[in-house]
């Protein structure tokens, strides 16, 4: 099944849809398993044909898989680089894969759940994504993808050191546990250095919305596992999933003081970030970020009622730059960008609250 | 231990992956305001970033002479002809054989990422097969795009003919279980 990108377009993944446990908090649950096959170079070492290769044997081994629904596999060395923009932004491909020269690909399943992505820094790196705090559950998934795939393959494996991988930083597990976070409460307090401090100390990462190096765009916050050797995956994902619940339960407390403690402050700041984004002509992609950060946590706090939160977590992702572009159905200037995105905002906005004018509760 | 920004007392310490192709492990070690920084900035801008090269060299440099890492440096993999060089200087391996060859320069910094040299998880559920020549495969192909590129092609024809019965060998095998 080959679907065109645009049928992605007006959908969002099912890890947007808000519904997941603690959903107000926790955006998704991600694992990613890192694969090699036994018989090729690294992707470093790797000749054009070499990577030719690996991808043919990949595409058609995920083309056969029977457990995992129906996969749509895109070539991502052919794509528009708005193309595989678009698929950063869905979390669907790494930036590194969309950067990457030669032959690469990534299979897709509808729900946009599982992600394989052939010719990544690895020659196969499988991803799971949950909606909400769904650990165990993504784990159990994405182990059974990856003995499937295991059946039909022979991945490079070192009895003493693991699953092999390009970067020594991966070898073992070859396993990546990372928890999407709305912290904006710990952020309006300033307590987030301190949960940064203490997460460092057990050797847990704190990255952005788009994952490494970037920056911590909308109060999102990605905490993700640093180890992969010595510990079994069960031990982990468990060392990430016992983490979470105290980090929400800290958000939460941060939100009642902003709650109990300066009530007008919280709710004039939801209210004019809400009317910014209800009647805006133009507004950059930082911006929008930001201010949808709040609404979002006025939507939790029923400060905002008529906004559901499966539209605002859209709003993060659509109104990223290739995302519009795709939904203008052209390429746009940066500054074409900011008044498109301001336009799709008002409507969007507009249409939710089913009147003209949002901002006048 | 110092803040790489200024002279508080470094409580960040971050190893991270740069991105893009290429890319190279990276050491920080930062005080409260500047890890803030640092994980609140655009975009990786290249100077903060220090490569792997800096964390091995820091390591290979105890009890070794200038004269010794430059052999280790020049030493390079049968197998798919990575030199240590170029591992260490861009963060990432050629193939599964590295770990074998360089094993006596990669278990201690192995040691020093993970805390561990053992891997307790998952294991193939079939044991892997035949990998001896599944590596082989990957100097055979090597060998024969070098023999191409030499105009060698009496010996390409020769490698051809190797990896396809290696080839056929491992697919019978397989389709045998």
């Amino acid at each position: 099944m080959n679907l065109p990108l645009e049928e992605l377009v007006h959908r969002s993944g099912e890890w947007l849809r808000g519904t997941g446990p603690e959903s107000d908090i926790v955006i998704s649950s991600r694992i990613r398993l890192a694969r090699n096959l036994a018989d090729f170079p690294f992707i470093r070492r790797a000749s054009d044909a070499d990577k030719a290769q690996i991808e043919r044997i990949l595409r058609e081994t995920t083309a056969k898989l029977d457990d995992v629904g129906d996969l749509a596999y895109y070539d991502v060395q052919g794509l528009e680089g708005l193309d595989r923009q678009f698929l950063v932004e869905r979390h669907l491909i790494s930036r590194e894969h969309a950067d990457n020269e030669g032959a690469r690909g990534v299979a897709i399943d509808h729900s946009e759940r599982v992600s394989l992505m052939v010719n990544e820094e690895d020659h196969l790196r499988i991803q799971v994504m949950h909606s909400g705090l769904d650990l165990d559950s993504a784990w159990a998934e994405i182990d059974r993808v990856d003995d499937q795939i295991e059946s039909k393959v022979t991945y490079a494996f070192h009895p003493k050191l693991g699953y092999l991988t390009a970067c020594p930083t991966n070898v073992g597990t070859g396993l990546r546990v990372s928890v999407m976070l709305h912290l904006p409460a710990l952020v309006v307090t300033r307590q987030i250095e301190k949960v940064f401090r203490s997460l460092q100390k057990i050797s847990l990462a704190v990255r952005g919305l788009y994952g490494e190096g970037s920056q911590a765009m909308g109060d999102f916050y990605q905490i993700s596992n640093q180890l992969t050797l010595g510990r079994t995956e069960e031990d982990l994902v468990k060392q990430v999933a016992d983490i979470v619940p105290v980090l929400i339960d800290y958000e939460r407390k941060a939100r009642e003081f902003l709650v109990k403690e300066s009530h007008k402050d919280l709710h004039d700041r939801v209210s004019r970030a809400y009317g910014i984004l209800c009647t805006a002509q133009k507004i950059s992609s930082e911006e929008t970020m930001h201010l949808l950060s709040s609404v979002r946590m006025g939507v939790n706090l029923g400060l905002i009622k008529d906004v559901e939160m499966a539209s605002i977590n859209q709003l993060f992702i659509h109104t990223q730059p290739a995302h519009l572009q795709k939904l203008r159905g052209m390429e746009l200037s940066t500054s074409d960008r900011n008044v498109e995105r301001a336009m799709y905002l008002r409507q969007m906005l507009a249409k939710r609250s089913g009147n003209g004018d949002p901002a006048a509760n | 231990m110092k803040c790489q920004k200024c002279d508080k007392l470094a409580t960040f310490h971050i190893t991270e992956l740069t991105g893009g192709p290429g890319g190279a492990l990276v050491e920080l070690h930062l005080c409260e305001d500047h890890a803030r920084q640092y994980l609140t900035q655009a975009d990786d801008s290249p100077d903060e970033k220090q490569s792997m090269a800096g964390a091995l060299a820091q390591q290979l440099q105890v009890g070794q002479t200038a004269e010794e890492l430059s052999r280790l440096d020049r030493q390079a993999c049968p197998v798919c002809g990575i030199t240590f060089y170029e591992f260490r200087s861009k963060g990432r391996l050629g193939c599964p054989h590295d770990y074998t060859c360089f094993e006596k320069e990669l278990m201690p910094l192995i040691a020093n990422i993970h805390g561990e040299t053992e891997h307790i998880g998952k294991t193939p559920k079939r044991a892997p097969q035949q990998t001896e020549n599944r590596t082989k495969l990957i100097r055979l192909r090597r060998e024969m795009k070098e023999a191409v590129a030499a105009e060698e092609y009496e010996r390409a024809t020769e490698l051809r003919d190797q990896i396809k019965r290696i080839e056929q060998g491992l697919e019978s095998a397989a389709e045998e279980k």
